[in-house]
């Protein structure tokens, strides 16, 4: 069976809500969930123990069921030769035996083998998600380095489990069949017995070595090819729309050809090499034989000591010809763990604290002082010496061309970046801390709301807004529902339905207000909202902002926005421009200053409807 | 076997050769095997002297090359069928038109065509191959044994059909379980992506550790409802193992016996013990490949599905005059296949050349497909669209689109420089060249096709010429100030799927597309300033005011500003005009 393992039984996986019903503060709907973790360090230690075992095992059922092979084909050869000197029937009761016996027992380790192998590499590529996962928790720079991207780490992880079932698992078996079949040769004859081992060496480590390398090589080649194929088929369909009304669509098919054919001729030459390699096997085997029937004979061996050794010779190569396969394989594999190694090697982006201060908790006061924070190496900071203070219950929005740095700013207030210097205070009923002596999950749940590029998750409705709130009951789902605008939808569409892959089911309009509720719901200390009337059309906006104003009224909200209608219900309007604080004021300080603001608003409301 | 793929191989020339060189290399092979054993057995029971052992080698020499160039010409199989099939799919994707695309099949075709058809290697390489020699090797097995020792023949002959009758068992059981529950298995394996691709917003919300419990969870149920299957789907081939090696037992056990009693040679005892498997293996290799090959069967019926799904249309011949043509609707219905509302409902409209139209109305009351309906994306289940006085499904929709700039809501930038990404389809020498399509013929840019060599468009006059044009395009659509600033300017090539941009960024360089149309009889924008802040909002109305005079304009607006270009504006509601008013009363109707 090399097919990867059969899809499993139609039951509806625990999307989103599956765990156990979370335990902790309710008062905010967030929980504390570091100590879950860690109280399965140990566990995670005792799994791998019981995972050896189960490895251990399912190596010794392959092994068991490839000897059973080989024991067949011995005990039947010398059971033939030995029957033809006419001996006693007595004599030869055993062979008889033993040929039934490893007849019978050969299928039932194979299928022990089969099955544990695939549990066993089950257990090992659930675990390789887990670590993956708790490795890419904390934010990182480079987590939005495309879709594509992460489905390719995603796939990764099936490397683990190639690993085991197609290349550990198959050389475990062939080196124990091996060791087998020169003992067995060693017994009748040593000279014999040598000439097996290098046989078997060439087929079972030279080459697959060799095709480890060749693999290596040739994939290093091919990749590049591959990607610009996908590229090109990417142009040609998601860009469909644009080649048609702009017709390029035969330059851009021509070049996906062109694209393909530089693909195929390396394949093909790849091949060749693939090719090459299995004839060395079945080569190495032939001769191996006829080496070992020259020596024997030449030795001086009798007949059914030859018989016994030319056929274990012949079938021991049985389970070692296919490793040629396996190593051709193992490149890949190796690469795809390399990725995944230097994934979790990554460091993250911000610097949790050894010993993380203690949060302040009640109505928070965010002091943002002389903030300077650059994205990766850039030569301009994205933030460039920004102040300014929130104060428990009041409004401030950050207005501000795109590419400003509004959305860096509220990535600093979530911890999602660290600051290159500058500094930000929260201070509580009960203290205050530094956010860079925080935990950013404690940060996160206090500085959170509507982020930049919301998700819509596989899951139902009720399940893609309560992962906000897993406590919220269904009025509270319904209020936040509402005050998004987003109950007309939300009755249409049904709470239990299950919205489609990417969100595609969800217009973007929709999508923005979903992503409101759930900030609503959430109902953080500090209310962070990233442009929510985005792609909204006009009237919806209005109503939307409307609404949302209504909503946060009395909450501490910092307002990323571009739309400067109702603002004048804000206490305070900062605008942004290349990273720096341009103007600050209420709306009708901005409104009679020359400047950013001044122009906006006239460029708005000469162009209003109202 | 899979009938579609096997008409593709026979049609195909190169297709058909190499086939037939693998096939044939795979059976000799196969046939070889015999030979090889009839050697050997006779070397080791004394019947050939030691020298017959440089036949042997000669036989083993024979048969890694016929392995060799089966694989090669496998290999060439392989990549002439999945070539082709690439191209065919492609092409096929070009008939279908935009329209047809809905947003969730273009990732799997993206799939498809790309690793998708990698899973046909399985099937061409190694299935195939193994049916022609299950089809020969057995039955040449058979004779020799029914030649060498009747009785062995007989057990070998009543043996084997259970092999392929217990195959058929498992392929049936695994075919079933496969279709029943692929679904299942996408969902679940689909969850970790799902998880991971939305770590941010779980993240905001303090979800993330949480997930890492359910992420194991998932996985759990997972595994056991794989095994489950696995369980079941090995116990069967377990059975087949079984038949295999006892009926090996069967034939050794009775030869060691009558060669006891003398009344059989050693020679055809050995024959018989080292043929019996052979006619077993190939059998059951045939069962192995074949569930190797399974994913492969389900890509080639996938594909096949797409290049049979029925096009739109015959492409028309007809062209449209010069000069601006009258649009008319005329009790217009679209359908999507799969939605029970229709998109469009008898919808009439007539937009006179040079009329600047905004259409207004909620996101998906059907303001794109209006769009898209103009474009030939979409063709009206009922009803008829004219343009200048002919039916647009009997005109050259390439000729036609010529003459139409067009802003999509998410244009896609295409992995090239930001010079070629405006001049989109600049040099195109198709049909219904407009005015200003003369000075693009020249330029080496347009070209989708270029990494490296895409940057040296820079030299000739032509090019010079080109890229003036593209500037041009760009200042009018606001982009020039941030292409400018980018590190190589217009040759800066842009990164998967345009990430290196803003969202507002990669709509001004899609706006600089349509103003890079200087000969467009008719623009079609499609919420063109959506992801701009006010100001640049501002400047980019400023500029389509400009672009639209002396043309046909149909905007899709949200914003006011947008609205107030037009000097007429349309609402649509669920699929009709619900209001249709000269721009200056809308302020009063709603």
């Amino acid at each position: 069976m090399t097919g990867s393992p059969t899809p499993p039984g139609p039951e509806q996986p625990p999307v989103l809500h599956g765990g156990e019903e979370r335990s902790g503060e309710p008062e905010h709907g967030v929980q504390k969930p570091v100590q879950t973790t860690q109280t399965r360090a140990p566990e995670g230690s005792a799994q791998r123990l019981g995972g050896m075992k189960r490895l251990v095992l399912a190596g010794a059922a392959g092994a068991a069921a490839e000897l059973a092979g080989v024991g067949l084909i011995a005990a039947a050869a010398w059971l033939i030769t030995r029957a033809a000197e006419h001996p006693s029937l007595s004599a030869l009761s055993v062979a008889i035996v033993a040929v039934r016996a490893f007849a019978t027992t050969r299928g039932v380790f194979r299928y022990g083998e089969r099955l544990s192998g695939h549990d066993v590499a089950l257990r090992a590529q659930a675990s390789t998600r887990k670590r993956l996962y708790e490795a890419l928790i904390p934010a990182r720079p480079l987590t939005h380095g495309g879709a594509d991207l992460l489905s390719r780490m995603v796939d990764d992880t099936d490397a683990v489990q190639d690993l085991l079932v197609r290349c550990l698992l198959p050389a475990v078996a062939a080196l124990v069949t091996g060791i087998a079949a020169v003992t067995i040769g060693a017994l009748v004859l040593p000279a014999a017995a040598l000439v097996m081992l290098a046989g078997l060496v060439v087929a079972g480590v030279l080459l697959p070595a060799g095709t480890a390398t060749a693999a290596r090589r040739w994939s290093a080649r091919i990749a590049p090819a591959r990607a610009e194929l996908a590229a090109r088929v990417a142009d040609l369909v998601h860009g469909a729309a644009d080649l048609a009304a702009y017709g390029a669509n035969g330059r851009a098919l021509a070049a996906a050809d062109d694209a393909g054919e530089r693909l195929a001729v390396l394949e093909r030459r790849q091949s060749r090499v693939h090719a090459a390699a299995l004839a060395a096997g079945v080569f190495v085997q032939g001769l191996t034989v006829l080496g070992v029937v020259l020596v024997a004979r030449s030795a001086g061996v009798d007949r059914v000591g030859v018989a016994v050794l030319a056929l274990t010779s012949l079938v021991s190569f049985e389970p070692v010809l296919p490793l040629a396969a396996a190593g051709e394989r193992m490149a890949g594999i190796t690469a795809a763990l390399r990725r995944l190694r230097e994934v979790r090697a990554t460091p993250p982006a911000v610097v949790t604290p050894a010993v993380p201060a203690s949060p302040p908790d009640g109505p928070l006061t965010v002091e943002v002082t002389d903030l300077v924070v650059r994205h990766g190496d850039r030569p301009v900071p994205a933030l460039d010496g920004v102040s300014l203070t929130l104060v428990p219950g009041k409004r401030i929005a950050l207005v501000g061309p795109s590419g400003a740095g509004k959305s860096t700013l509220l990535a600093a207030l979530m911890r999602l970046i660290d600051p290159e210097s500058g500094n930000i205070r929260i201070t509580g009923t009960d203290g205050h801390a530094d956010l860079s002596d925080l935990d950013p999950d404690d940060v996160r749940m206090r500085i959170t709301g509507l982020t930049q590029d919301p998700y819509v998750f596989q899951a139902s409705v009720r399940d893609n807004l309560r992962l906000a709130g897993p406590e919220a009951d269904d009025e509270t789902l319904e209020r936040a529902v509402r005050q998004a605008s987003l109950a007309r939808w939300v009755e249409r569409t049904g709470w239990d339905t299950t919205l489609g892959e990417d969100g595609r089911t969800v217009s973007g309009g929709q999508l923005q207000r979903l992503a409101l509720a759930r900030a609503l719901l959430y109902d953080p200390r500090v209310l962070l909202l990233d442009e929510p009337a985005e792609a909204l059309d006009e009237t919806t906006a209005d109503a939307l902002m409307s609404d949302l104003l209504d909503a946060t009224h009395g909450r501490t909200t910092l307002l990323v926005t571009h739309r400067l209608r109702g603002l004048d219900q804000v206490d305070e309007i900062v605008v942004l421009e290349e990273g720096r604080v341009i103007q600050r004021g209420s709306h009708e300080e901005l409104l009679a200053a020359t400047g950013y603001y001044q122009d906006l608003w006239r460029s708005e409301s000469l162009t209003a409807r109202r | 076997m899979h009938k579609d793929l096997l008409r593709l191989a026979r049609a195909e020339r190169a297709v058909k050769r190499h086939l037939a060189v693998c096939l044939a290399a795979a059976v000799l092979a196969g046939l070889l095997v015999l030979v090889q054993a009839e050697l050997l057995a006779g070397v080791l029971s004394g019947r050939f002297a030691l020298s017959a052992l440089v036949f042997l080698a000669l036989v083993v020499g024979v048969r890694a090359l016929l392995g060799w160039v089966q694989g090669v010409a496998g290999g060439r199989t392989a990549t002439a069928v999945k070539s082709t099939l690439r191209h065919r799919l492609l092409g096929r994707l070009q008939d279908l038109g935009p329209g047809r695309l809905s947003a969730h099949r273009s990732g799997e075709l993206v799939t498809l065509t790309g690793r998708g058809l990698d899973a046909l290697d399985p099937y061409l390489t190694g299935y195939l191959p193994a049916v022609a020699i299950a089809a020969i090797v057995p039955v040449a097995v058979l004779v020799r044994l029914f030649v060498a020792d009747l009785a062995s023949a007989v057990i070998v002959l009543v043996t084997l059909p259970l092999i392929p009758i217990f195959g058929a068992l498992v392929g049936m059981h695994t075919k079933a379980v496969t279709e029943r529950q692929w679904h299942a298995l996408a969902r679940l394996g689909g969850h970790f992506l799902d998880v991971v691709r939305g770590l941010p917003t779980l993240r905001a919300f303090g979800r993330a550790r949480h997930q890492a419990g359910v992420i194991e969870q998932v996985a759990d149920a997972h595994r056991a409802a794989t095994m489950r299957t696995l369980r079941v789907a090995f116990l069967s081939s377990l059975v087949l193992e079984l038949a295999a090696s006892l009926s090996l037992a069967l034939v050794a056990v009775p030869i060691g016996l009558r060669l006891l009693s003398g009344s059989l040679d050693l020679s055809t005892g050995l024959l018989v013990l080292l043929l019996a498997p052979e006619a077993y293996i190939p059998l059951r290799m045939m069962g192995t490949r074949f569930h190797a090959s399974m994913e492969g069967v389900a890509v080639a019926d996938q594909a096949f599905a797409v290049l049979e799904e029925e096009t739109g249309r015959p492409a028309g011949r007809a062209v449209t005059g010069t000069g601006i043509p009258e649009i008319r609707l005329e009790n217009v219905t679209v359908r999507y296949p799969g939605r029970e509302d229709a998109a469009l409902d008898d919808v009439s409209l007539v937009i006179a050349p040079g009329e600047r139209v905004a259409l207004v109305g909620e996101s998906g009351a059907g303001k794109s497909t209006l769009l898209h309906l103009l474009l030939g994306f979409v063709t009206p289940s009922a009803g008829r669209v004219t343009v200048g006085g002919a039916d647009l499904t009997t005109l050259d929709l390439d000729a036609w689109r010529s003459r139409l700039a067009f802003v999509p809501q998410r244009a896609h930038l295409f992995a090239t420089t930001v010079a070629e990404n405006i001049a989109l389809g600049g040099d195109h020498d198709g049909a219904g060249d407009g005015p200003g399509s003369g000075d693009g013929s020249a330029r080496s840019s347009g070209d989708t096709s270029g990494n490296g060599s895409a940057r040296t468009s820079g030299n000739g006059s032509g090019a010079d010429a080109g890229l003036a044009s593209v500037r041009a395009a760009a200042a009018s659509a606001q982009a020039a100030e941030f292409v400018e600033a980018l590190p190589q300017g217009y040759d800066t090539v842009l990164g998967e799927r345009g990430a290196d941009l803003s969202a507002g960024q990669r709509q001004r360089i899609a706006l600089a597309r349509a103003f890079h149309r200087p000969q467009a009889a008719v623009l079609l924008l499609d919420e063109p300033t959506a992801r701009l802040d006010g100001r640049s909002e501002a400047a980019v109305i400023e500029a389509t005011r400009a672009l639209a005079d002396g043309r046909t304009a149909i905007v899709v607006a949200h914003r006011p500003a947008m609205i107030d270009l037009a000097d007429r504006v349309i609402r649509i509601t669920e699929g009709r005009v619900t209001s249709d008013h000269p721009a200056a009363t809308i302020g009063d109707s709603s």
